[in-house]
C-alpha cells in the first residue's frame, strides 16, 4: 500500500486505462504539452503520443462535440474541462448530445465517454469560478455522475467511468488534488458506479455527503467523537445512480440525518437525499433531517465572507447536535 | 403563548366537575403533563393535567366549586405575557350555554386550546386517531396536538406505551426517542389496555345486520315490556366440586386462595367465549358480536354502584382474575377507577351472595344483552342418585335481552356454565 495524492491517483487511472484499451484517449485545454492545468495528465503525451493526448483550442462546446462524435464511431474519449465552470459553454453537448444519444438513436449509439474536471470552490476564485454543479448534472437522465472524495475513490471511480458505455461525469476538486490517501500499488483498484461507502461508523447520527465534503464530514466525525458522539459518514461517491440502500440502512440505524453538500440549497443533491429518507425512513426518524450547504449567494471573493458562505466541519457539527437535540 | 386550562371531560358521561383540590399555586412553574388539580367527576376523582408549559398565572375556580365541562378554570402562560383579556373572557365564556369546547371535549377529550394572547380562540384541534382499544379511548388528552417524532411513535407502539403518559423533551414538547427510552426504563408510562399477551388476531367484534325476524321480535317485545324486553332464566348449580377445588387450593398456601366469585367469573368468561351470541351489544340497527370477552363485575360502593371491567377475561388465568377483581373492587370503593377501567364490558356479573341473597334478578347494563345475577352458596337437601343428600348449591339468574338472546340460546349458555362450574377442572382444559 502506498500513500499518493488524489492527482496521482487520477493520473494512474488514466494511464492504466489507456494501456488497457487503445480506444481510450484524452482531449482538452492544456492536457498535452503543458501536462494538464492541474498536472492530472502528466507524462501521458510522452507515453501515448499526440494522437491520444490532444490539446484543444479554448472551445469547450467544440471539443465536447468532437468527443461525442468520436464516441459515436467507437472511440472512448475522456474530455477534460479545465474547471466545470467552463463546461457551462459545453452544456448543450453534454446534456443534449451525450446524455440523449443512446435514447434518441433507438439504442444504436452507445456513448462511452467521460467528462471530467475540478468542481466547486477552491480559494478566493470568486463567484463565477466557485460553483458546484452536481445537482445540474445529476438532474439529467442519461448521465451518470460521480464525485470521489479520496485518492482511492478517485482512481477506482475514474477507471469505472472510462469502462462504462454511458457518459459519466467525474467531479474532482482543485482543493482535493493535493490531498493524500492510501491506494494499493499492485492490485487493480475499481470502485463500482452507484455504490456508496460507509467511511466512518457510528450510532448517533448519519452524515450523508459526497465529493470534497467527505473530508469535512470526517473532520466533524473526529471532533464529535471526542465529545462522545459517534456518527456514520456515508460517502455517496456516485450521485447518479444514487445508492439509496446505503442511505436508508444508516438512517434506520441512527434515526437522525444530516445531509452535507458543497452546492446551494435549493434543488440541491441534498434535497433528493432528504426525499429518499422521508419516503423510506419516515418511521425511523427521531428528528427532522438537517441540511448543510453553501449560503444561498454567489460565492463572495472576500476571504472572511467566502469562509462564512462555505459549508464546513463546524457547520456539520452544529447540524449533528441539532438533530440530536443537543443545542 | 398562553394555555387555557379548562374543565375537561374526565369520564365519558361527565358534564361538570367539582374541583376537589388545587395541587399547584399561582406563580408555580408548570411543565407539560404535570398534575394541576384533583377533579371529582360523576364517577371518580381524577387528575387534571397541564397541556402546556409556563407559569400558573391564574386560578379561576375555587376548591369545592363545580364547573361545566369546557369552562376556563386557569391560565398557564409565560410570566410576562398579558393575560387580562383571557381572564376577563372567562366569565362570559362560562355563562354562554354550550361552550364550544364542551362537545369536542366530550367526544375527543380535546380541551386545552393554545391561543395567542389577544387572538380569538382557535377551534380545538383533534388529536390523531387513537389505535382501536377495547375500552373507550383514554380521555384527558391535550387539545394542542401532541408532538412526537415518527420514531417515537413507532417505539411507543412496539413497547405498548401510551404516548400520553410520556413527557416530551424535544422542541415544543416533542416526544423523541430518549423520552420513550426513559419511559420504558422507568416503566412510568401507562401501558395501553390493548398491550400484552391478550390480543387475539383479527377483529375485536363482528357486526351483524338485523334480519327481519330479529326486527319484528325486537319491536313486538319492546312494545310489550319496555325498551329492553328482558326475560329471566334461573338455574341452581351444584357447588361441591368448586368448594373442594377451592379448599384444596387454599390448603396449598395463601397465595393460591381464590374466592367463589373468582371461579364464577372465570367460568362465565369461558362460557362466553364458547357462546359469542350472548357476548354482544344491541346497537339499535345492528347487533355487535364481540370476539373478545370483557367481563364487567358490579361493585357496590358507598353511594352507588360501578362496574369495572376485566378485559379479555377468558384469556386470563384464575389467579389473574382473582388479583384483578380484588384490585378493581378496592379501587372502585376508593373511587380511583379510571374511565377506561369501567367502560367497554361485553357482559356483566352481579353477585349478592355475600349478603345472603338466595336469588335475584339483575338489570341489564345496555348496550349489553345479558347479565348474570349470582346468589349465595348454601347447603341444601337435594336428591342425588335417588337418595336424599346435602349438597352445596348456588342459584344464578341470567337476565337476557330478548331482542338478541332467545330463551333457548340463554338456556344453552347456562348449560355450558353449569358444566363448567359443576366440573371446574374444565376451566383448565
Amino acid at each position: 500500500m502506498s500513500v499518493i495524492t488524489y492527482r496521482d491517483a487520477l493520473n494512474q487511472a488514466l494511464r492504466e486505462e489507456m494501456h488497457r484499451d487503445d480506444r481510450v484517449f484524452i482531449m482538452g485545454e492544456e492536457v498535452a504539452v503543458y501536462q494538464g492545468a492541474y498536472k492530472v495528465s502528466k507524462g501521458l503525451l510522452q507515453e501515448f503520443g499526440e494522437m491520444r493526448v490532444v490539446d484543444t483550442p479554448i472551445t469547450e462546446l467544440g471539443f465536447a462535440g468532437v468527443g461525442v462524435g468520436a464516441a459515436m464511431v467507437g472511440l472512448r474519449p475522456i474530455i477534460e474541462f479545465m474547471t466545470w465552470n467552463f463546461a457551462l459553454l459545453a452544456i448543450d453537448q453534454v446534456v443534449n448530445s451525450a446524455a440523449k444519444m443512446l435514447y434518441m438513436s433507438g439504442g444504436q449509439y452507445n456513448m462511452p465517454m467521460v467528462f471530467r474536471g475540478p468542481n466547486g470552490a477552491a480559494l478566493q476564485l470568486s463567484a463565477q469560478h466557485s460553483q458546484a454543479w452536481e445537482s445540474w448534472l445529476a438532474h439529467i437522465p442519461g448521465l451518470k455522475v460521480v464525485a470521489p472524495g479520496t485518492p482511492y475513490d478517485a482512481k477506482g471511480l475514474l477507471k469505472s467511468a472510462i469502462r462504462d458505455d454511458n457518459p459519466v461525469i467525474v467531479l474532482e476538486g482543485e482543493m482535493l488534488y493535493n490531498t493524500k490517501g492510501e491506494v494499493p500499488e499492485n492490485e487493480e483498484v475499481i470502485v463500482p458506479l452507484g455504490k456508496a461507502e460507509l467511511k466512518r461508523e457510528g450510532e448517533h447520527a448519519s452524515i450523508i455527503t459526497h465529493g470534497k465534503m467527505v473530508l469535512a464530514a470526517l473532520q466533524a466525525a473526529d471532533q464529535l467523537g471526542k465529545q462522545g458522539i459517534n456518527v456514520d459518514v456515508v460517502d455517496l461517491r456516485t450521485i447518479r445512480p444514487m445508492d439509496v440502500d446505503a442511505i436508508t440502512t444508516s438512517v434506520r440505524k441512527t434515526n437522525r440525518a444530516v445531509v452535507l453538500e458543497e452546492g446551494w440549497e435549493i434543488c440541491g443533491v441534498g434535497a433528493q437525499v432528504v426525499d429518499y429518507i422521508q419516503r423510506d425512513c419516515f418511521d425511523d426518524l427521531d428528528a427532522p433531517v438537517v441540511r448543510v450547504h453553501q449560503a444561498d449567494v454567489p460565492m463572495p471573493y472576500a476571504k472572511n465572507l467566502e469562509r462564512a458562505a462555505k459549508p464546513d466541519a463546524a457547520k456539520a457539527i452544529a447540524a449533528v447536535k441539532k438533530v440530536m437535540y443537543l443545542e | 403563548m398562553a394555555t387555557k386550562v379548562v374543565m375537561e371531560a374526565l369520564s365519558p358521561t361527565m358534564e361538570e366537575g367539582r374541583l376537589v383540590k388545587w395541587l399547584k399555586n399561582e406563580g408555580d412553574q408548570i411543565k407539560n403533563g404535570e398534575t394541576l388539580a384533583e377533579v371529582e367527576t360523576d364517577k371518580a376523582i381524577m387528575e387534571l393535567v397541564a397541556r402546556g408549559e409556563g407559569v400558573l398565572r391564574k386560578r379561576l375556580l375555587n376548591e369545592n366549586d363545580a364547573a361545566p365541562v369546557g369552562q376556563l378554570i386557569a391560565v398557564i402562560a409565560p410570566p410576562d405575557e398579558n393575560i387580562d383579556a383571557l381572564v376577563s373572557s372567562a366569565g362570559s365564556a362560562a355563562a354562554a350555554p354550550a361552550a364550544p369546547a364542551a362537545p369536542a371535549a366530550a367526544s375527543a377529550g380535546a380541551t386545552q386550546e393554545k391561543v395567542a394572547s389577544g387572538a380569538p380562540p382557535a377551534p380545538p384541534t383533534a388529536r390523531p386517531a387513537a389505535p382501536p382499544a377495547p375500552s373507550a379511548a383514554p380521555s384527558g388528552n391535550g387539545g394542542g396536538r401532541m408532538r412526537s417524532s415518527p420514531l417515537a411513535r413507532r417505539m411507543a407502539s412496539e413497547n405498548g406505551l401510551d404516548l400520553q403518559g410520556v413527557q416530551g423533551s424535544g422542541p415544543g414538547g416533542r416526544i423523541i426517542k430518549r423520552d420513550i427510552e426513559a419511559a420504558v426504563a422507568s416503566g412510568s408510562a401507562k401501558q395501553q389496555p390493548t398491550a400484552g399477551r391478550f390480543v387475539p388476531a383479527g377483529e375485536d367484534y363482528r357486526d351483524a345486520p338485523l334480519t327481519q325476524i330479529r326486527k319484528t321480535i325486537a319491536r313486538r317485545l319492546s312494545e310489550s315490556i319496555g325498551p329492553i324486553p328482558t326475560f329471566y332464566l334461573t338455574a341452581e348449580f351444584d357447588m361441591e366440586r368448586v368448594a373442594e377445588m377451592r379448599a384444596a387450593m387454599a390448603a396449598m398456601g395463601d397465595e393460591f386462595k381464590v374466592s367463589f366469585n373468582d371461579i364464577v367469573l372465570k367460568a362465565v368468561a369461558t362460557a362466553l367465549a364458547q357462546h359469542p351470541e350472548v357476548n354482544a351489544h344491541w346497537l339499535g340497527d345492528k347487533i355487535r358480536y364481540f370476539n373478545r370477552v370483557h367481563l364487567g363485575m358490579a361493585v357496590a360502593i358507598e353511594d352507588g354502584l360501578i362496574t369495572p371491567v376485566i378485559f379479555d377475561a377468558d384469556q386470563k388465568r384464575m389467579s389473574e382474575i382473582s388479583r384483578e377483581s380484588r384490585e378493581l373492587a378496592k379501587r372502585a370503593r376508593e373511587r380511583k377507577l379510571k374511565p377506561e377501567e369501567y367502560t367497554g364490558s361485553t357482559f356483566s356479573v352481579s353477585n349478592l351472595g355475600m349478603f345472603g341473597i338466595d336469588q335475584f334478578t339483575a338489570i341489564i347494563n345496555p348496550p349489553e344483552v345479558g347479565i348474570l345475577a349470582v346468589g349465595a352458596l348454601e347447603e341444601k337437601p337435594v336428591v342425588v342418585d335417588g337418595a336424599l343428600a346435602h349438597r352445596k348449591r348456588m342459584r344464578v339468574t341470567m337476565s337476557c335481552d330478548h331482542r338478541v338472546v332467545d330463551g333457548a340460546l340463554g338456556a344453552r349458555f347456562l348449560q355450558t356454565l353449569r358444566r363448567l362450574i359443576e366440573n371446574p377442572l374444565m376451566l383448565v382444559y
